[in-house]
């Protein structure tokens, strides 16, 4: 069962709103996800370091959070595999085309009060909650 | 040096951000997700602290103009809203609903080691090269053609 966890919720969106600060004060770059790892799989990119260095950042965070004893993250997934190749393709695919996911969009571009992210953000919200509903309660089906 | 470390704890604190909202518990994503079912609003408070932070820093940054450790700060500049725009996020959505991870919190997940997120991550990898070699092939066309 899940419940609603308000506390911890703003508590780690600060947290992440702060990694964004911290990333555009000292480096200059958005903080968007899609954006720094799609970039790390293009052939003969030239800034790789700070890439790889954010992305071995986010990996070190569960490892770090494990040293005190919290355990390491196993999330729900789906038992059909297809499913989670599909929906993997969808993520990465769509991501690169829209130009940015939930941290690019959904956090960096609606702190800057960009159109262009807040119709993105708007637009993936409402696929999502469209899927769960087909998938979950059947609707439209 | 410095650029790289920066890099590196802006993505620690990221991650430790996602893990504690619990953005990384693809259960909860889903509960906000399903507003038709028991609807878990967690995540709407996660939006508000992070943009809220997040609209501080980026203030605070352009005050200061150019960032501690480079040149310049290379904020986005399309404001445009076009079709790849709508396509790419719809199809992110769908993505996103069927599972409930977005890249962020699937790169923290990745720490576990469990098959179905390690071929999620692989898939989510795959996705992206087919959208940039698909990209980069169409501008090629389009540059021939003219």
């Amino acid at each position: 069962m899940h419940h609603l966890t308000p506390l911890s919720g703003i508590v780690g969106g600060a947290l992440i709103g702060l990694a964004a600060s911290m990333l555009m004060l000292l480096t200059g770059r958005i903080a968007g996800i899609s954006g720094i790892f799609g970039g790390l799989l293009q052939p003969g990119a030239g800034d790789l370091g700070w890439r790889i260095a954010f992305v071995v950042g986010l990996l070190a965070a569960p490892l770090l959070a494990s040293l005190s004893g919290t355990p390491l993250p196993a999330p729900a997934m789906p038992a059909s595999l297809i499913v989670i190749v599909i929906a993997g393709l969808l993520v990465g695919f769509g991501s690169r085309m829209g130009g940015g996911c939930t941290s690019g969009h959904g956090v960096c571009g609606i702190a800057r009060l960009s159109a262009r992210s807040i119709v993105a953000t708007a637009i993936f919200m409402a696929a999502a909650i469209a899927t769960v509903a087909v998938v979950r309660h059947g609707m439209g089906g | 040096m410095p650029f790289v470390i920066a890099s590196f704890a802006s993505g620690l604190v990221f991650g430790i951000g996602l893990l504690i909202s619990g953005m990384t518990d693809t259960g909860k994503v889903l509960g906000f997700l399903d507003i038709f079912g028991a609807w878990d609003a967690t995540l709407a408070f996660v939006m508000a602290g992070a943009v809220a932070v997040t609209g501080l820093g980026f203030a605070l940054a352009r005050r200061r103009g150019a960032p501690v450790l480079a040149a310049k700060s290379l904020w986005p500049t399309r404001r445009d809203v076009d079709t790849p725009l709508v396509i790419g996020a719809t199809l992110f959505g769908i993505g996103w609903g069927l599972v409930g991870l977005c890249p962020g919190p699937a790169l923290v997940n990745l720490a576990g080691l469990a098959l179905p997120v390690i071929v999620f991550v692989v898939a989510m990898a795959v996705g992206m090269l087919g959208h940039d070699a698909w990209s980069t092939r169409t501008l090629m066309r389009q540059i021939e053609k003219a």
